[in-house]
């Protein structure tokens, strides 16, 4: 809880919603009729609209990227590290907007909110939505806002997948894709985790099928088993190592199935508490939505011409522990531009904590991010 | 990277550059550039304001890369054997250049052919061996060569493969590499006088190349 607010911080934020009428098809051929987007911004949009910056969230993120509700908070947004005034995000230049992607569950229209059109629960009927539609929700967001074109989209993990559709799909609209410790697609490997996270979730007695709001239950023993085997994938057997060793919670061993060591301690800690802020369905179909993504199968798959017409210049980091998504696979978006021959840097951040380093500000990675957001601050006028 | 280069790269103040005013002068405008070991990419941010040159650099050093991305250059960390060969198709610039770094290199040889893969054209600088303060102390003192231009001793030099101008002209020759152009610089980058370019392989101490395959 901060007892006073810094003066690099956003502050208190809180998070606003934007009702649209206007139906949405989605790549599933399914038709949202209307539908809302919880959003919160940070800074001030300039005389001619040129400064706005869009954050993408990942898998378990939401619309809070920074400051905090309350004074009561335990934690500032997910990412307050990078964004705020003379950060790299620098709010004192920017205009930095995040909203909960389309199928969330923290204010946006989604698996635990309700169908208008039947009055109940969307729960497992909510239709799984793509990158692609979320980018085209994000963009109908933007114009919503008076908005023309984003100074610069950027977005870790899933978030760098949406900053990639954004380039393929409005290639003129964004000035720059900052895209970070993400993938061009998913590997077989990273569909299985996500296989058996979904299976551990429908498992539970208590998911009803994805019924469970209406049940007035939470398959919690499912979504925390999905959550701890995420995490797992999260950090680096380098970053446990020296986050817990083989360090007894108890100081010795108790010969049974509890808690002995450190890192049950802390994988069970992790998993109720995001029970507590997460919901199943939604963790259910963003995993979908990661599998499901793959821009360069609408080209031939060719990742090249997939970002052929973008007039974009990229910024791609990876991190090197990270093996969730690991540097080969930033590589691999990083050669496409430049076949593409699109204006691009690829940086490798030298770190240990695995994919969840996107979220930490390490210095070289933090300084990295703040010169080049620095030059699109010059760009502006 | 070795104090040499570092040495080297960190000479230029204000203007450019001798040995780099000769490459940049040596690159047509609106053309495509890759820098191996660009270095904090002074050469390509010169080319891209002076020349409109679209330009990429290959780095391994994170200080030089965080100077190259405040300077709007497009950068990509790799080393060069990995990197040239991970991201860049047959024949996909006008020019390959690589500044004071080939001596450095594992196979020299086999670099230049990747770099006539990736380039049409190539160009390399490298200290030369053959100086006369090299050869004097080579061959009066009986000693390996410790210059202001190669300051590091023969055991924690990380210039493992150093040549004359003759060595790599002698390498082109055997590999069917025409050499288009070539200039000699001395240790503070003053462009050669007639003498040293009547001697360039006694009196230069930088080598420059401009080179492409046998037509």
């Amino acid at each position: 809880m901060p007892e006073t607010i810094a003066d690099d911080s956003v502050g208190i934020v809180e998070t606003k919603t934007t009702h649209f009428a206007e139906a949405l098809t989605l790549e599933c051929d399914k038709t949202l009729a209307e539908y809302d987007i919880a959003y919160e911004t940070y800074g001030e949009l300039n005389a001619d609209s040129s400064n706005a910056i869009l954050i993408c969230h990942a898998l378990s993120g939401d619309q809070h990227a920074a400051g905090y509700y309350g004074m009561d908070d335990k934690k500032p947004g997910w990412w307050d590290s990078a964004i705020g005034p003379g950060k790299p995000i620098d709010t004192n230049r920017f205009f930095v907007v995040s909203i909960n992607n389309l199928g969330g569950c923290k204010g946006s229209s989604g698996p635990n909110t309700v169908n208008p059109e039947t009055g109940k629960y969307w729960g497992p009927d909510f239709p799984i939505v793509t990158v692609k539609d979320w980018v085209k929700c994000q963009y109908r967001f933007m114009l919503s806002l008076n908005i023309n074109h984003w100074c610069a989209v950027i977005g870790g993990s899933l978030g760098g997948m949406q900053v990639l559709q954004w380039t393929i799909d409005y290639p003129d609209l964004i000035k720059h894709a900052i895209v970070i410790a993400a993938a061009p697609k998913l590997s077989a490997q990273n569909i299985a985790f996500n296989e058996v996270a979904r299976q551990s979730i429908m498992s539970d007695p208590d998911f009803c099928d994805g019924h469970y709001l209406e049940n007035d239950t939470v398959p919690r023993r499912g979504l925390m088993l999905a959550r701890m085997l995420g995490h797992i994938t999260y950090l680096s057997d380098d970053a446990m190592r020296d986050k817990f060793g083989r360090e007894l919670r108890e100081g010795k061993l108790n010969f049974g199935f509890d808690v002995d060591f450190q890192v049950e301690s802390y994988l069970r800690y992790q998993g109720r508490s995001f029970v507590d802020r997460f919901d199943a369905n939604t963790y259910l179909l963003m995993t979908k939505t990661l599998d499901y993504f793959d821009p360069a199968s609408d080209y031939e798959d060719n990742l090249a011409l997939a970002v052929k017409q973008t007039s974009a210049q990229f910024l791609v980091i990876s991190f090197t522990s990270d093996w969730r998504f690991a540097p080969e696979r930033s590589r691999e978006i990083t050669k496409a531009l430049l076949q593409a021959e699109k204006r691009v840097s690829y940086i490798e951040i030298d770190a240990n904590q695995g994919h969840d380093a996107f979220l930490i500000p390490i210095p070289h990675y933090m300084n990295v991010l703040g010169s080049y957001m620095l030059n699109i601050a010059k760009d502006l006028s | 990277m070795s104090q040499a280069i570092e040495h080297l790269k960190g000479m230029e103040k204000g203007s450019l550059r001798a040995d780099l005013d000769i490459i940049a002068g040596w690159i047509k405008a609106d053309t495509k550039v890759l820098d191996l070991g660009c270095g904090d990419g002074t050469l390509l941010a010169y080319l891209r304001d002076q020349h409109n040159v679209l330009g990429y650099g290959l780095e391994i050093d994170l200080f030089n890369i965080e100077v190259c991305v405040e300077k709007n250059i497009n950068v990509i960390q790799a080393n060069l054997n990995d990197g040239l060969k991970a991201y860049f198709a047959d024949n996909s610039f006008d020019c390959v250049i690589m500044s004071q770094t080939l001596q450095a290199t594992e196979q020299p040889d086999l670099l230049i052919e990747e770099m006539l893969r990736v380039g049409a054209e190539g160009i390399v600088t490298f200290p030369n061996m053959a100086h006369w303060s090299a050869r004097l102390q080579l061959g009066l003192k009986g000693i390996m060569p410790v210059t202001k231009n190669l300051p590091n001793q023969w055991f924690n030099t990380p210039n493992v493969h150093l040549c004359t101008l003759n060595d790599f002209e002698i390498l082109c020759q055997k590999h069917g590499i025409q050499i288009l152009e070539r200039a000699v610089v001395d240790y503070s980058h003053k462009k050669g006088s007639w003498l040293t370019n009547l001697f360039p392989n006694l009196l230069g101490e930088i080598a420059i190349y401009r080179f492409c395959r046998h037509q």
